[in-house]
Parts: C-alpha cells; sequence; structure tokens
C-alpha cells in the first residue's frame, strides 16, 4: 500500500490503472445490463405508466 | 361515532380551509397508493438498466446502516477492533457501490433522455444528489482519522482557500467535517433520494424513445 500506484498514460489521457479498471467494468456491466434477456413472470401484462 | 367523510360531505375538496384536509386530498390526488407501491409495470421496464437505481438505494441502505454503527462505536473501535475495521470496510465498499450503480443509472438515464415529458425536475433532483454526494463521501474521507484523512486536508486547503469558502468550510477542523459527514449531509442526501422516488412514482417510467407502435413524446 505504501509503493506508487501504475498509471496508464496514452497522450493527455493520464489515469490510474484502478481507476481505469472501475471505469472499463462499469461500462461492461452497462453493455450486459442492455442485451441480457430480462427474467418476466408468466402471464405478466402490461401495467401502466405510473 | 362522526366520520371523517362526513365531515368533508361531498363539496369540491379546494373550498375546504382545512390544511390538512387539503394535504392529505392533493396526496390522495398526485400520490395514490397504486403509483407509490405499484404492483405491475409497462413492458418496456423488463430491462436490466432499471435495475440500477434500486441497487443505488439498496447501497445507500448499507451506507447509512453501517455508518449509524461506526458513529455509535467511534474512530478508536472501527480502526483497533476486528469488528471495527469490517464495519469500517463495509461502509467504504457500500458508498463505491453506490456511487458505481448511480453513474450506470446516470448513464442508463441519460441516453434514454429520462428528462421528457415532464421529469426535468426528476432529472435536476437527481443531478443535486450527485453533488451532495460528492460533498459527503469528500468530509467522510476527511472524517476517518488516519494519516490519509490528514494528507487530503492538507492538500484540499489550500483549493477551498482559493475558492473563497475555507473560512466557513475548514477542511482541517475535524468536527465540522465529521459533523457535517454524519449529520446533515445524510440528511440532505435522504431526503433527496425520497422526493427524487416520490417524483418518478407519481410521473411513471419515462417510456423509450420511438417505442414500436407509439410516438415521440
Amino acid at each position: 500500500m505504501d509503493t506508487p500506484t501504475t498509471y496508464f498514460h496514452w497522450g493527455f489521457i493520464l489515469i490510474s490503472v484502478s481507476n481505469l479498471l472501475v471505469i472499463g467494468g462499469m461500462v461492461v456491466l452497462f453493455a450486459i445490463a442492455l442485451v441480457a434477456p430480462f427474467p418476466h413472470p408468466k402471464g405478466a401484462d402490461d401495467g401502466d405508466n405510473k | 361515532m362522526a366520520t371523517t367523510s362526513s365531515l368533508e360531505g361531498p363539496t369540491p375538496p379546494a373550498q375546504s380551509k382545512s390544511w390538512t384536509l387539503r394535504l392529505r386530498q392533493a396526496i390522495d390526488r398526485h400520490l395514490p397508493m397504486d403509483h407509490l407501491l405499484p404492483d405491475r409495470q409497462p413492458y418496456y421496464v423488463g430491462s436490466w438498466v432499471y435495475v440500477f437505481g434500486v441497487v443505488t438505494i439498496a447501497a445507500l441502505v448499507w451506507v447509512v446502516v453501517s455508518g449509524i454503527v461506526l458513529a455509535f462505536f467511534g474512530p478508536q473501535w472501527w480502526h483497533d477492533s476486528r469488528v471495527g475495521r469490517f464495519f469500517n470496510s463495509l461502509h467504504f465498499w457500500s458508498v463505491q457501490l453506490f456511487f458505481i450503480f448511480m453513474v450506470l443509472h446516470l448513464w442508463g438515464q441519460y441516453f434514454m433522455a429520462g428528462w421528457r415529458s415532464g421529469r426535468a425536475a426528476t432529472w435536476m433532483i437527481g443531478v443535486v444528489i450527485f453533488a451532495v454526494s460528492i460533498l459527503t463521501a469528500f468530509t467522510g474521507y476527511l472524517s476517518q482519522q488516519n494519516f490519509d484523512a490528514q494528507f487530503i486536508a492538507i492538500n484540499a486547503k489550500d483549493a477551498m482557500n482559493a475558492a473563497g469558502i475555507g473560512v466557513f468550510f475548514n477542511v482541517l477542523n475535524f468536527g465540522q467535517m465529521y459533523g457535517l459527514h454524519i449529520m446533515l449531509l445524510p440528511i440532505g442526501v435522504t431526503i433527496l433520494v425520497v422526493l427524487h422516488i416520490v417524483m418518478v412514482r407519481t410521473r411513471g417510467v419515462v417510456k423509450p424513445i420511438d417505442p414500436e407502435g407509439g410516438v415521440r413524446p
């Protein structure tokens, strides 16, 4: 914990690898949420918009 | 025994001089229980994207519960005892999840333009919650009572002074930062989150952009 962290440096972008991994994981999770099938109870009908 | 309905009568509620009656009727009108606790949702809500908001609330509950335990036992306990360190970690990691899922919820609402059809206030309150949460987390880092907190405070003080707020927001003052972190700011976040949820339940979940067979609102 007392050693300097590793940084990702690309042009003007400078970010710690740990922060980069968190952001990357969030992007992946968001993409999965868009495409992963959501379980629907059998015979469910549409509720109103409230 | 007289009932409330006999007192109300069939007269229009707006003419009542009783503010409690007017308030109750306004709540009934704008937020009936079937909106507040619905048992059905529109078909388009069947997506994992809509789960991010409620996961954020779940994380907030863990933040508050672990924070109450930490506040009760104090800094020495959360540094020295094994159970204290566990609750310290629980508080820290639930905050991480709170922010991660709040940002995922923000992304989802941004791409579906969640402010449409009269929901601008809901969106703006969400923005304010985000800002107040950052301030709450910042005062939390300053309240750790360790070298990390001292390092952050000493480095932050110049920025606060340069911004002109150092005179009433002194990051080197542990008592002030701790008081803000465990009292005023959490109450603010909680009130805003409740307001945000009530507004979502009042208007309902925003429709997708150009749903099949639908019209753009």
